[in-house]
């Protein structure tokens, strides 16, 4: 009897233990999750003038919160590419002597059209539609991403 | 008379608080002297490294403004404007690089001494676990003066969480405390390095000293061999603890000279926006894990080279960490030969992904 009444009260006072690491725990652990921001959802951004975009360059332009590299060819035709490596999250650059898109942390490389032709990256650069409307250049989202 | 007043002290304290036991222990500790003494110092000197990492860390918190726009500026401050700012910053930079050199060189000692074996399998394992800490220490002060190299270093070590199965995004997005390197990265980080890895590494380092105090020193094979008339040893206290002093006095002076004529790099403002510049990379110490990812292909078999390099360190890590718990199994024979090689082979997979990781 004496036994019994142990265990439940072992049982009991176990259990409300338990309940009070749980109820230390939970907020500790849900401060640290930080939280979501909520974020304007960006279709297009303005990238400048077509004509003033130097011919075999490229540069970061700002979508939303992400990096895109655009690129004009030395054919004058405008790429537009996620920025971000697949690798590992490091930004890309244009390589104009190479006309190639180089990962400087891991020496990742990309063609054109962002598929990943040597080093670690082991997928492709999401490709981001580039049209030009009265000479300003605009990058939108692909359908599928949005 | 300055002794009798130094006896009297002694005794109100000794009255008080019964401190004999414990100068006993100090008078009658010894420490052996044979060929492999001095790898004893080695643990002492990353000790000595870490207390002039509190301290010059300290002062650094005096002028150091955490935060996008203010981190990379108020190091610039500390350096250009605080009198002997720059002294303080190239110290705690140096100091924190010598202190991981230390604790590698103090571990591999441990190793090739085989001073890890029974009974000292936890003061093995608490020592693996400040190195991990000293690792987290390196990682976390890097990304503080918010530049260039160290946003695209933080980037990939983060990203690298990220591939670990199952939990790897939760661990990514709670240290970047976001989805990406952001203002909000640089404060956990700086939480972490001057709160959080401090806290723990104290005590952790509190109870590596003690079990260090409680066993003593460690004797190798061939000095328990020796004929106990043969055994030299040396008192830890006066005569070791000032041999001790005398080194940490050495190390001072070349660090002194590292910092006063190779001061540390303040580098280029980090912008988030920027392609990675050529030549990233991580602080040396993780140059190993950072060349080999670079070397693997994109994916090994189905599965990205990334998570296979991950696990492979994670794996290897972990048998590293319990090695007194599994080396004891090996056939008693071939033990030693077994585990010096393997331990070769560490130090040599190192050293020549080091050395490639700064070739390339």
């Amino acid at each position: 009897m004496s036994i019994n009444r142990r265990n439940f009260l072992n049982i009991f006072l176990g259990t409300g233990f338990l309940g009070w690491v749980g109820s230390i725990l939970y907020p500790l652990i849900s401060y640290l999750i930080p939280p979501k921001v909520s974020e304007a959802k960006i279709q297009s951004v303005k990238a400048g003038i077509a004509a003033d975009f130097p011919s075999n360059s490229g540069k970061i332009i700002k979508f939303g919160r992400k990096p895109v590299i655009l690129i004009k060819t030395n054919k004058n035709k405008f790429v537009a590419l996620s920025a971000t490596c697949t690798h590992l999250d490091c930004i890309v650059r244009y390589r104009a002597d190479t006309n190639q898109i180089l990962c400087a942390c891991h020496n990742g490389l990309y063609d054109l059209k962002g598929r990943n032709i040597s080093g670690p990256p082991p997928r492709p650069l999401t490709a981001f539609n580039v049209n030009i409307l009265n000479e300003e250049i605009i990058i939108s989202k692909p359908s599928e991403m949005s | 008379m300055n002794k009798k007043s130094d006896d009297r002290l002694l005794n109100w304290l000794d009255e008080r608080f019964n401190i004999s036991p414990f100068l006993d222990f100090m008078k009658h500790k010894q420490v052996p002297i044979h060929k492999h003494s001095v790898w004893y110092y080695m643990g002492g000197v990353a000790l000595f490294l870490f207390m002039v990492q509190v301290l010059t860390g300290i002062l650094l918190l005096l002028y150091y403004q955490p935060g996008v726009d203010s981190s990379y500026e108020s190091i610039r401050f500390i350096v250009t404007k605080v009198n002997f700012g720059w002294l303080i910053r190239s110290l705690h930079s140096w100091s924190a690089n010598l202190l991981v050199l230390f604790i590698f060189i103090h571990m591999f000692s441990t190793f090739f001494t085989g001073a890890f074996k029974n009974p000292r399998e936890l003061t093995w394992l608490s020592g693996f676990i400040l190195l991990a800490l000293a690792l987290g220490f390196g990682f976390s002060g890097y990304l503080l003066p918010w530049n260039e190299l160290a946003f695209f270093a933080t980037k990939v070590g983060t990203d690298i969480t990220g591939a670990v199965p199952l939990v790897g995004k939760a661990i990514k997005i709670f240290l970047r405390g976001s989805e990406d390197v952001t203002g909000g990265t640089l404060l956990r980080f700086y939480a972490f390095h001057v709160a959080i890895i401090p806290a723990i590494f104290t005590f952790v380092l509190s109870v590596h000293l003690l079990f260090i105090q409680r066993q003593g020193m460690h004797e190798p094979d061939f000095y328990k061999k020796l004929p106990r008339e043969k055994q030299k040893t040396i008192a830890f206290f006066p005569d070791f603890f000032l041999k001790d002093i005398l080194l940490w006095l050495i190390v001072l002076n070349i660090l002194l000279f590292l910092a006063v004529f190779f001061p540390w790099d303040i580098g280029i403002k980090a912008d988030p926006f920027a392609s990675a510049p050529q030549g990233i990379r991580p602080e040396w110490y993780f140059m190993f894990m950072f060349q080999t990812l670079k070397l693997l292909p994109a994916h090994i078999l189905f599965i990205e080279g990334e998570i296979v390099g991950v696990l492979m360190f994670g794996v290897g890590g972990v048998a590293w960490m319990l090695l007194p718990f599994w080396a004891g199994k090996i056939n008693a024979q071939i033990r030693t030969r077994v585990l010096t090689t393997l331990g070769l082979l560490v130090v040599a997979f190192i050293l020549v992904m080091t050395i490639i990781g700064y070739v390339m």
